[in-house]
């Protein structure tokens, strides 16, 4: 079954920007999909009209079979939703915000709190429940806004950069967390700016720009795509000057350090061999810049090339 | 799905919000009334002569009980509602599975609590200052009631509107408050010249004053049946009006 489909989607905000083009998007069920795009790009607007905080200007969304025009109530009833920013009441308490929004969805008081105990120690707020949430540190109001989010028990969670500002440590707690709740069955649709975030965490992705689908496709398929890797070698003793190796274009950056541009389809193996023949010693090796983002700036750029 | 959890959950809300700031919401009224009380009928009143047959201090109580309640009522629609909006807490019930009446339903109910909270206050301090004797219940609370949801829903289509905090207050300052003053609070329209008495009668609070002054003391300017079915004209328009503000997404949705 498809959690999302989306056709034909088309935004023009009231003041101008036309924000959508005529997007199609299917996400699976159980799929942990990611959204990505430079800023701009249209994410938070295909969001915002799948949880009915924006007007589409045309085109069909269906999340589990349920029409959101024809049953409005029941595509609401399966999303949750974490904003990008910040949209509780800064006065309210903790606890308040998420019981109240188990409340919206019809859950009664008494489950509701419950529920809310539930989510906020799941998400390490349990001890911060009577302040009010403006006291609480950006990396805890996001974590307030997925407690909130998870308290009906939705089907579809989708979160709008939800590690955005948050530190390493609870951003890895974070994924984890994340990892949890799809590994339990709920389909994940998460934006971000973090390309590793994404390629650690999801399944599929689709690239967004300009209001366009650029790209869409599974993670490790786009992975593969990549046309070179750009290894980075430590290496144990220093050298003199590059080692040449069949194949495999070296360069010396640093008495330590040598750059590998390794070709498509090219094992890694025959590397190792040749540099070990030659006694050179690798302590690590690392990639030059995060492949999935090396991937996304190549995309964005042809597909603005394309358009213009 | 269960739409009266949703629709508690939302005037409990309302509620609290406004009890956790009580000494801006529920105090000063208290205290302006008693203020009224003091001057306009203790020290001046006592120089007045009677007013349909009542002394001035009890002839002005139900206008100031009623002018509290329209009051509160009103400001607590537009500035909850607008705040939800300014701070983007009105994105929990859109996304929620909560129809448009719901939500306007408890925002009406929450001006409403508050309206008849402060209606109480006042009227306990007005006992302290004239001999209140209620002539009849039913009229006295249902215009009570039909009142502050009547300015509830005005509260809140101010609010849908509202860009700034300063529209916030544009209405009730320019609006309102002259309407409440000229409604027959203060005096019996049968004191003015026959124009003015003519041109009061477009003015519905004056309705509801005299309807409120009825139920309170019996006496009234104008038929009560005309002002119930004025204040009931007024409500369903209004009702109508804001849910479809709330249907076109106005203000809210982009
Ligand atoms: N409420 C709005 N009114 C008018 N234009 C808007 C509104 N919201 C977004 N836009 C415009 O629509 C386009 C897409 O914006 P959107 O917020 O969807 O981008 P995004 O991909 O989420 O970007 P970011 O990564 O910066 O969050 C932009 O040109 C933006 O200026
Ligand atoms: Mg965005």
């Amino acid at each position: 079954m498809k959690a999302l489909e989306i056709h034909n989607l088309e935004k023009t905000y009231a003041n101008g920007p036309h924000a959508l083009r005529r997007i199609d998007l299917e996400v699976e069920e159980g799929d942990f999909f990611a959204l990505l795009g430079p800023n701009g790009a249209g994410k938070s607007t295909t969001i915002g009209i799948i949880c009915s905080l924006v007007n589409k200007s045309a085109g069909a969304v269906e999340v589990f079979g349920n029409d959101l025009d024809l049953a409005p109530e029941r595509v609401k009833s399966c999303i949750g939703y974490v904003p990008q920013e910040f949209n509780f009441n800064p006065f309210e308490p903790v606890a308040e915000i998420v019981i109240n929004q188990a409340g919206y969805y019809g859950i009664p008081r008494t489950e509701a709190k419950r529920r809310a105990e539930g989510c906020l120690k799941q998400l390490e707020l349990w001890g911060k429940r009577e302040e009010q949430a403006r006291d609480l540190s950006g990396g805890m109001k996001r974590r307030l806004m997925i407690a909130r989010a998870l308290v009906h028990h939705p089907r579809l969670l989708i979160l709008d950069e939800p590690t955005a500002g948050v530190d390493i440590e609870i951003r890895r707690s974070m994924w984890d967390f994340l990892h949890q709740i799809n590994a339990s069955g709920t389909t994940v649709i998460l934006t971000t700016h973090y390309l590793e975030e994404a390629e650690s965490l999801c399944r599929n992705i689709a690239i967004i720009n300009d209001g366009e689908i650029a790209e869409r496709a599974a993670m490790h398929e786009m992975l593969r795509r990549l046309h070179q890797q750009d290894l980075v070698l430590d290496l144990r003793e220093p050298v003199d000057e590059a080692p040449v190796v069949d194949g495999y274009p070296i360069s010396r950056t640093g008495p330590c350090t040598l750059e590998v541009l390794v070709p498509p389809g090219h094992d890694l193996n025959p590397l190792f061999d040749g540099l070990s023949a030659q006694g050179i010693q690798v302590l690590s090796m690392r990639n030059k810049q995060n492949r999935l983002e090396q991937l996304f700036l190549n995309m964005v750029k042809n597909h603005r090339e394309h358009s213009a | 799905m269960n739409y009266w959890v949703a629709f508690q959950t939302l005037v409990i809300k309302e509620i609290l919000r406004f009890s956790r700031i009580w000494v801006q919401t529920v105090l000063p009224p208290a205290i302006t009334t008693a203020l009224y009380f003091v001057i306009f009928g203790t020290l001046i009143g006592s120089r007045l002569g009677e007013m349909d047959g009542y002394r001035y201090i009890d002839f002005i109580v139900p206008g100031l009980i009623l002018m509290a309640v329209i009051t509160n009522s009103y400001a607590n629609a537009v500035s909850s509602f607008y705040q939800a909006k300014f701070q983007r807490n009105v994105e929990e019930m859109l996304i929620a599975p909560i129809p448009h009446w719901v939500i306007l339903a408890g925002y009406v109910c929450g001006g409403v609590a508050r309206g008849v909270v402060v209606g109480v206050l006042v009227t306990i301090v007005s006992m302290f200052f004239s001999d209140l004797s209620i002539h009849s219940y039913g009229i006295t609370l249902a215009v009570f009631v039909l009142t502050s949801v009547l300015f509830a829903l005005a509260g809140f289509i101010n609010a849908v509107y509202a860009n700034s905090f300063d529209d916030i207050s544009i209405v009730p300052t320019f609006v309102l408050t002259p309407l409440t003053y000229l409604g027959g609070v203060f005096y019996s329209i049968d004191l003015l010249p026959p124009f003015w008495q003519e041109a009061s009668l477009f003015n519905p609070v004056l309705y509801m004053v005299n309807a409120f002054r009825y139920g309170l003391l019996g006496v009234s300017d104008i038929p009560i049946s005309t002002a119930f079915h004025i204040i009931l004209g007024f409500i369903v328009a209004l009702f109508a009006f804001a849910l479809y503000l709330l249907k076109k997404g106005i203000g809210i949705k982009s």
